[in-house]
């Protein structure tokens, strides 16, 4: 077990390393970071001593070992479209981005949960059909078109939600939530059902595909030789079975819901890191884009790795070695 | 069932026969939902490469529009000119039915391209990495392990903004069709790469593969005519899927502002376009395109979910 | 007389396809009496584990109870309500099934599910019914309960998970077992040890079993009464000992006939006449074209010289760190020109990775073999295409012998074409003739492998072996996947091959009667080493070291057996 860790613990650092090669490449190499800092008006001896300032002109690995150290800080150097350090930026948008992806999270999962297992014991019940076929269509649906639909269901046509923002928010120390007011909470429904709606739909199928597999086992059947309840069978031995794989699968789900937030901030304008990151695409601003790549890579790499620890803790079969 | 074949045996069946009497077609028959979303995504997928024989109008070419014909509704008539438009037009004048089909071969051409793409890489690096194994397979798997980390739709964007950065600003409309091709495949072939890694490892273990090494071929041939027939499959119903996700990936980035621009509009575009007159009251402009794109996407989804199950043994 | 526990009576079973009704079991009728082990033997696909699941109530969708009745204690319960059944189920009537290791959930550890099961059909508290579970371990022989209550099923080898599987079973002190197929998983000398299990288990506590199997020597070492099927219906009853002795229907008896004998060495296999299963084997057809044999220039074709294979067990960066497994410790045999050598031990021993490296699919990590006293572990790839027109090999498993997605056609030329043994043009009609020597007619070319059975897809591969006039062949464990009245057939024909054409053959196999009658030495393996090497009568009459005798004591007695 100890040395699957390890395993694991080495490949993330791997997976970061690469990572950092490429943020560090958009850097260097994607236009000119001289040309987009000095204005029109410039001489060849300003070029010549931001250069020098800014390390330009020392080989690159000792480059790329200042960029991870300034990284390590979390300093990735001023916005060519704000004007301001990267860092703070950051900072000031991370929580709408979290607290949006949180809730959108627990709606994804719990329902997901739900559905999934209900559509897996009554495989052919009239409610079950209806529930495929909606996640069929909330499969099919691109997230913006859910997000645009609700808006002009709710806000333009029946007016009770806002299209955009985050009403009002709270600050907490650096932290600020939309949690605490009316208008905040009421900001946060649209987009998180927008959210959530697509991964939902993804958890609950999986869900329902690995408990009809496990479902289909020997031991299953087994379990009924022995004349185990129905009720036994699927709430005992079937669910533990399929939590096991599912809940690697949803950990990972995590991450790719704050990769969906890019879509879902941008239409209903929420103020957070996904809005960040378009702005900064359509602007070529490298370092908003690097610093969004790297700090997304530690956090989807820190998931990973807690899932696949979490899964070598479950799984008695890992866990516990074999005779 | 198959023990009392005596030893004589009837003349062989053509191919189109034995198609026509195979359990999946008959499955396939007896499955309103299978027959009615192929229908669909024929029809579609039909009506799109004949876009140019079909629309009333070629709605990108400027000569041909009328700024007096903007915002009219669909099937009345124009205040102005009197034309009247099967399902109304947009801003500049456009016939929204044909942007429509001129759109959605855009998509379905990104879609298609990608996939192919994909599921081309995938299976190529699939098949090496599970015959060849040792550190070829180590270094395709790590590969694939780090990039699906991320996102694919990340990855993608990814891509699309590196190869922005790189391209000179004349020609990054030009380019952006198939940058949009390569982020989007680039982004996929893992899953096609672990599915026929995973299908290899197991037809190298059995025998026929072993008869093919005791006859003396060497592996490409191996891998070619003996393994990759055998793992098609479950390629088959990802590549079904992953053309839906495709078309919605691509959608996406186009809605985004980062994919198909506006000189060559996909579906996504369109509705990024759309967007802005929705709240206005002019909601053609975006509904028809969504419902396209919708329509588009369910009858693929329908289509590789009824295969998934159908060609699962397991459910026989 | 006391009355029957069980009655099953005129019981049919139907399955509604897309191709028809179809019926795997007609009008099937036989009793079990308390304490009482009754065999149902019959080749796949005869209807007796459909049969068993019918009884407990697991028939799966679409399949159905047609008619008839099933009679439990006096109580008839084909009729019952899908709560009645499930009562029923484990506390009055257990299964236990051929894979114990996917039979338990991995996820739970043996004290649990044993404990689960005892608590639903005996209203205890939890701490007795782990008493139960400890007792119910130690009853069938499980060293430790207390230990092996809190492992998981992986921490058990493959017969100690048969036994808590029967543990299982029996929590809830059935009055019927139905057993299906328990011991086919397992190596030769677990399965005695299960079946003497049942055996004792069933005398105890008078539970009648129902013991389903394919296995004849199983029949007659552990059953009293037996039912034999075919084609979904009963075709004898009686006491096991009558029938194997004295068998009366046809079936029955060109059953018993196919079964190879241990004790005496016969020219031929006899063959299944029943049911009009024979073949055309065009032996002399074949023989007449074949290019005459070269004798070897030192009269060994094969020498295999210390031959060594290890495996990586676990792999680490650190070298030291690695473990590995012994599959091969320095074998050496000889095979003469014309011999056929057998090759024995249990699964495990060795014997098909000693096959692979003398095929070169696996490279040696020490040792040589020499063909005709050239090395051919040393060549290369290239250099080998000499080799491997003359060595060609017959697998186990029919079913993935043969590419599922090419036709029997290419299949079989194959070998021709890759040596270019022939023009293009002559390619298709040898292939024909090939088949139809080997009793498939020539039509069987252009269809693929799934439309032929077990028995003609090994024909389909002894056809591709012989393609290229080989002048060694292996035959690893050619015929285990087969019925026995399929083995009979191919033995035979293998029989011939090596006789009438000259061919010098490895016969691999865990099956001693066959060996018996196939081969003229036998070499034991054991874990990877060869034990014991002699003339086939003198190692079954003498055999010098312990191990050898061991196997042979497993070996089925079947003195009862007619003919």
């Amino acid at each position: 077990m100890l040395r699957f860790i390890l395993k694991r613990i080495s490949q993330s650092f791997l997976v970061l390393f690469i990572t950092g090669i490429i943020a560090f490449s958009m850097f260097t190499f994607v236009g000119d970071p001289v040309d987009n800092m000095l204005g029109q008006e410039r001489t060849m001896e300003d070029v010549e001593r931001l250069r020098a300032q800014l390390g330009l002109d020392k080989p690159i690995p000792v480059q790329y070992i200042k960029f991870l150290g300034e990284a390590i800080n979390g300093n990735f150097g001023v916005s060519y479209r704000q004007g301001r350090a990267v860092s703070e930026i950051i900072m000031e948008r991370a929580p709408a981005t979290l607290e949006l992806a949180a809730l959108s999270a627990v709606f994804a999962i719990i329902l997901g949960i739900i559905f999934g297992v209900l559509t897996a014991i009554k495989r052919n019940g009239l409610l079950s059909n209806f529930i495929m076929t909606a996640s069929l269509i909330g499969v099919s649906l691109p997230t913006f078109l859910i997000g645009i639909l609700l808006i002009y269901l709710f806000s333009v046509e029946l007016g009770w939600l806002p299209s955009f923002g985050r009403g009002e928010v709270v600050q907490l120390g650096w932290w600020s939530t939309g949690l605490m007011t009316e208008s905040g909470l009421k900001a946060l429904i649209l987009p998180s059902i927008t959210l959530g709606l697509y991964q939902m739909t993804l958890i609950m199928r999986l869900v329902r595909s690995e408990m009809l597999e496990v479902l289909r086992q020997d031991y299953v059947r087994f379990a009924r030789a022995r004349g185990l309840s129905e009720r036994d069978i699927n709430f005992r031995h079937a669910l533990k079975n399929t939590m096991v794989p599912v809940v690697t699968v949803i950990g990972l789900q995590l991450g790719s819901i704050i990769a969906f937030a890019i879509i879902t901030e941008t239409v209903f304008q929420w103020p957070g890191l996904g809005l960040l990151f378009i702005n900064a695409i359509q602007f070529v601003d490298i370092p908003v884009m690097a610093a969004y790549l790297m700090m997304i890579s530690v956090m989807f790499v820190g998931i990973n790795l807690l899932v696949d620890i979490l899964y070598a803790l479950i799984d008695p079969r890992l866990r516990v070695a074999a005779k | 069932m198959n023990s009392h074949l005596s030893d004589t045996i009837e003349p062989t069946p053509s191919r189109l026969r034995r198609i026509l009497d195979s359990d999946l077609f008959y499955a396939f028959q007896r499955s309103p939902v299978a027959v009615v979303s192929s229908l669909v995504a024929t029809l579609l997928i039909l009506s799109s490469i004949f876009a140019p024989l079909i629309a009333p109008t070629n709605p990108f070419d400027p000569s041909s529009l009328n700024l007096m014909n903007g915002f009219t509704e669909p099937m009345t008539p124009n205040a102005f000119t009197g034309e009247v438009f099967l399902l109304g037009t947009d801003d500049q004048g456009r016939d929204v039915f044909s942007t429509i089909l001129y759109g959605m071969r855009i998509s379905l051409f990104v879609g298609f391209s990608a996939v192919l793409f994909a599921v081309i890489l995938g299976i190529f690096l699939g098949l090496i990495a599970g015959y060849f194994g040792g550190w070829i397979d180590s270094l395709i798997m790590r590969s694939a392990d780090v990039q699906l980390t991320f996102p694919s739709i990340l990855v993608a964007m990814l891509i699309f903004g590196i190869a922005k950065g790189i391209t000179p600003v004349e020609h990054r409309d030009q380019m952006a069709i198939w940058v949009l091709i390569l982020a989007i495949g680039l982004s996929d072939w893992v899953q096609f790469a672990r599915v026929v890694r995973g299908a290899t490892l197991v037809e190298k273990g059995k025998d026929y593969v072993s008869a093919a090494r005791l006859i003396g071929r060497r592996p490409y041939a191996i891998m070619l005519r003996h393994i990759l027939p055998n793992v098609l499959s479950p390629v088959l119903v990802i590549a079904t899927i992953s053309l839906a996700l495709a078309i919605i990936a691509e959608a996406t980035l186009s809605f985004l502002g980062v994919g198909a621009p506006a000189t060559q509009p996909s579906l996504g575009t369109l509705i990024r376009v759309g967007q802005s007159f929705l709240f206005s009251g002019e909601w053609w402009i975006l509904m028809f395109p969504a419902c396209t794109l919708l329509a588009l996407a369910l009858s693929v989804n329908m289509l590789g979910d009824w295969l998934r199950d159908a060609l699962n043994p397991r459910l026989k | 007389m006391t009355d029957p526990i069980l009655s099953i009576r005129n019981l049919t079973v139907e399955i509604p396809t897309r191709h028809g009704l179809f019926t795997p079991v007609r009008d099937v009728s036989y009793d079990i009496y308390p304490g009482e082990i009754r065999g149902v033997v019959g080749e796949s696909g005869a209807g007796k584990s459909m049969t068993g699941n019918a009884v407990i109530g697991l028939l799966d969708d679409p399949a159905r109870i047609a008619s008839g009745e099933i009679w439990l204690k006096g109580r008839r319960i084909d009729h019952l309500s899908v709560q009645e059944q499930r009562a029923i189920r484990g506390r009055e009537i257990g299964m236990i099934f051929q894979d114990p290791l996917t039979s338990l959930n991995p996820l739970f550890t043996i004290g649990e599910q044993l404990v689960e099961t005892i608590q639903l059909h005996l209203n205890v508290s939890a701490k007795v019914a782990k008493e139960r579970a400890l007792a119910l371990l130690d009853r069938v022989s499980i060293p430790d309960p207390k230990v092996r209550f809190d492992q998981y099923p992986h921490q058990f080898s493959g017969g100690m998970r048969q036994r808590v599987v029967i543990a299982l079973a029996l929590c809830s002190e059935p009055s019927v077992i139905i057993a299906d197929e328990p011991t086919t998983a397992l190596d030769v000398s677990i399965q005695a040890q299960v079946l003497d299990l049942i055996k004792e288990l069933a005398c105890e506590t008078q539970v009648g079993v129902i013991l389903v199997t394919h296995d004849m020597g199983v029949i007659a070492d552990t059953t009293k009464k037996v039912t034999v099927m075919y084609n979904g219906q009963v075709v004898e009853n009686g006491t096991t000992d009558q029938v194997l002795s004295a068998p009366r229907h046809d079936y029955t008896k060109s059953l018993i006939l196919a079964v190879p004998r241990p004790q005496t060495k016969l020219r031929r296999f006899p063959q299944i006449s029943y049911d009009s299963r024979e073949t055309n084997f065009k032996i002399e057809d074949l023989a007449r074209d074949w290019t005459k044999v070269e004798k070897s220039k030192s009269g060994k074709l094969l020498e295999v010289q210390g031959i060594s294979k290890q495996f990586l067990e676990k792999s680490s960066l650190i070298p030291s760190w690695r473990k590995y497994f012994t599959a091969v410790n320095n074998v050496s045999l000889d095979i003469n020109d014309g011999e056929v050598f057998g090759l024995v031990g249990e699964s495990g021993s060795g014997k098909s990775t000693v096959a692979r490296m003398i095929g070169t699919l696996l490279d040696v990590d020490s040792g040589r073999v020499l063909f005709d006293g050239d090395d051919v572990t040393s060549m290369a790839s290239a250099e080998l295409a000499d080799y491997r027109r003359q060595i060609q090999m017959i697998f186990q498993d029919p079913f993935s012998s043969l590419n599922p997605r090419m036709k029997v056609e290419s299949i079989v030329a194959e070998p021709l074409l890759h040596h270019k043994i022939l023009p293009r043009d002559r390619v298709s009609v040898r292939v024909e003739e090939l088949l139809d020597r080997v009793g498939l007619t020539r039509a069987a070319a252009a269809k693929y492998p799934h439309e032929f059975s077990g028995g003609q897809r090994q024909r389909i591969s002894i056809a591709r072996a012989l393609a290229t006039q080989p002048r060694f062949l292996i035959c690893d464990e050619p015929t285990s996947a087969l019925d026995v009245s399929i083995q009979a057939q191919i033995l035979n024909i293998l029989k011939d091959l090596q006789e009438h054409l000259g061919l010098t053959m490895l016969f691999i196999s865990h099956d001693l009667p066959v060996v018996r009658q196939m081969c003229d030495r036998v070499g034991v393996m054991k874990q990877g080493q060869l034990v014991e090497v002699q003339g086939t009568e003198t190692l079954f009459t003498n055999p010098q070291q312990d191990y050898t005798k061991k196997l042979l004591t497993l070996m089925p007695r079947l003195a009862q057996l007619s003919g």
